[in-house]
């Protein structure tokens, strides 16, 4: 029986691809801060690369009290052995009391592989972290579907391990008067257990943005699914200098990349001011999007679902509005 | 070749209705079938079946009537099935869920151990690489595509948020697979027939390789400590108005909350 007692400072992994932190981890630094605060630990920064650590004082500025930096040719680009390899030394070394790694394809695919090899739980994809009895951590999570929502709890292991969603919690306001120590790490590795060798790379599509950043997002369903809906709200979407997206109808039909779809299988998003346009509003589709700030849902349906999560709700044709509101601002 | 595939039953949660009185699903006349992303990791095992003559098992962990997803992979092409059940292995999280399977896994000789990436009811995401971590072996999660040189090196399409990799490991390998790499084919008439009249063995606890405090709710180092169903918040205001008087209430909205 481990001694849970010995675990301290929640820690997070910061998540790079081409030495360029991921917003995710940011999110990640500022929940650890607000955690750390209520239970009195310290906030510890996992980063991991080659050629990184002149980024590693910004770490400090976004919430972190300390930052392990971990250069070595082997952790230039992500693969799961050379990462896991060097985590674990981390964890049998300092005793982390919290690990929170971003749910994206690279910690999705981390953080199990960590948790089988220390022999802890892992709490996948949460969409909240609170602290409760004896500082431990509630971690909260979508299940069924978005069906059902569980607290998750891992009372006798440490670390605890949380895979969080990007774009879920809340990155703090850079500050360069943040104080913290950065210190330089050497792993042991056993390269006889590298075994999957990167050939190739291949960023599909430069337009690509990620909504998860957007301010405004017009987002698209069935009612509005066909081309003249979509170059309506695109029209609309450019006037007010926001982003297109889209429930899975719109984006299985087609007219927009899963990059772009917004829910329980695609992203979590939570802009100032949502734009429901034609969708109905299944609890896929809610998942993602219910914590914006605004909702205006425009559908045909007085009883769909979407107007269960909406601040504004508006029966009536969503291409008619769109049109409409589009022509009323441009006039402005 | 010999490919191991495992696959979960699960509820087809796009059906699911929650009581929202007693936040408890309503399973009733929801179908059970095949998780998705497994599905596309069996088709994927028999296509290497038809281009190779690789031989298929498939493994399941799962309560007696779990037997059926057994017998639909069989009349899609599977040549042998293992359906993992034991009352030890109840309440089991995704790292003992990982164990058990595991301690089976550890009992067949294969060169590709395929799983899908997630299941649609708990969506983790965690069991392929766990398992692959438990039997010491590389893996590769998120495959779309997956080509074999007929000796044994895997080239494996990977896909990534901003794209895909292309990555090449050696067999023994585990990979979790996407449903969106293939379209699984359906049962074919005489398969189906087949499906009934081939054996699937039934593994317990003491066929496969494991410690008992190791699996079930025991050996699992996580604990739910409530599950609800998710808060509806109050809901906003509804208008059913003409179009001119609508995009109006909008804009005035977005002003009144700095939005415009």
């Amino acid at each position: 029986m481990m001694n849970i007692e010995e675990y301290k400072g929640i820690y997070v992994f910061i998540e790079q691809r081409e030495g360029v932190i991921q917003g995710v981890a940011l999110e990640l630094l500022g929940q650890a801060r607000r955690l750390a605060d209520q239970i009195n630990d310290k906030v510890v920064a996992l980063f991991l690369g080659n050629n990184i650590s002149d980024k590693a004082q910004s770490l400090i500025a976004a919430g972190a009290d300390k930052v392990i930096c971990i250069e070595a040719p082997e952790l230039e680009q992500y693969t799961t052995e050379p990462y896991t390899q060097a985590i674990c030394q981390v964890i049998d070394e300092m005793k982390p009391d919290a690990i929170l790694i971003g749910a994206t394809t690279i910690g999705r695919d981390l953080g199990p592989r960590i948790s089988a090899r220390v022999k802890t739980g892992l709490t996948a994809d949460c969409t909240k972290i609170e602290t409760g009895e004896n500082n431990e951590l509630l971690m909260t999570r979508p299940a069924f579907g978005g069906n059902l929502m569980a607290t998750i709890i891992c009372p006798e292991h440490r670390p605890q391990m949380a895979t969080v969603r990007p774009g879920v919690m809340v990155a703090l306001e850079a500050d360069s008067n943040r104080t913290g120590e950065i210190v330089n790490y050497k792993v042991n590795f056993n390269p006889a257990k590298f075994k999957v060798k990167i050939l190739e790379n291949v960023k599909e599509d430069s337009n690509k943005v990620d909504i998860t950043d957007a301010r405004i997002l017009v987002s698209g369903g069935r009612g509005l699914g066909n081309a003249e809906g979509f170059e309506l709200m695109t029209e609309l979407a450019t006037t007010m200098g926001a982003e297109v997206s889209a429930s899975r109808a719109m984006v299985d039909a087609g007219f927009m990349g899963h990059d772009r779809q917004v829910g329980q299988t695609g992203k979590t998003v939570r802009p100032d001011l949502y734009f429901a346009f034609g969708i109905s509003g299944a609890i896929q589709h809610v998942a993602g999007m219910e914590d914006s700030e605004f909702i205006v849902a425009v559908n045909k349906d007085k009883n769909a679902p979407i107007f269960q999560v909406s601040d504004l709700g508006i029966v009536g044709d969503a291409k008619q509005i769109i049109k409409k509101l589009n022509e009323r601002l441009t006039k402005k | 070749m010999n490919i191991v595939v495992c696959i979960k039953q699960v509820p087809d949660t796009t059906e699911i209705k929650i009581n929202p009185e007693t936040g408890t699903m309503i399973r009733d006349g929801v179908a059970s079938i095949i998780n998705p992303d497994d599905k596309g990791g069996l088709e994927m095992a028999i296509q290497l079946k038809e281009q190779f003559g690789a031989h298929v098992t498939v493994i399941t962990m799962g309560p007696p009537q779990a037997d059926i997803i057994l017998r639909e992979a069989f009349a899609m092409g599977a040549d042998r099935a293992i359906h993992l059940t034991d009352r030890k292995f109840a309440g089991a999280d995704t790292l003992a869920t990982s164990y058990a399977l595991a301690g089976a896994l550890k009992k067949l000789d294969f060169d590709l151990l395929i799983t899908g990436r997630q299941a649609i009811d708990g969506d983790t995401a965690q069991v392929g690489p766990q398992i692959a971590e438990f039997l010491d072996l590389p893996q590769v999660s998120y495959t779309q595509e997956l080509k074999f040189d007929g000796e044994k090196t895997f080239t494996i399409k990977k896909a990534t948020e901003e794209g895909y990799q292309m990555l090449a490991v050696e067999a023994p390998c585990v990979i979790t697979v996407l449903s969106s790499a293939n379209n699984p084919r359906y049962m074919s008439v005489g398969g189906i027939v087949d499906a009934y009249q081939k054996e699937v063995e039934l593994w317990g606890k003491d066929n496969i390789d494991v410690e008992d405090h190791n699996l079930g709710l025991k050996g699992s180092p996580t604990r739910v400590r409530k599950a609800f169903a998710r808060e509806v918040k109050p809901a906003g205001e509804l208008y059913e108005v003409g179009t001119d008087e609508a995009v109006g209430i909008i804009i005035s909205k977005l002003k009144e909350k700095f939005i415009l």
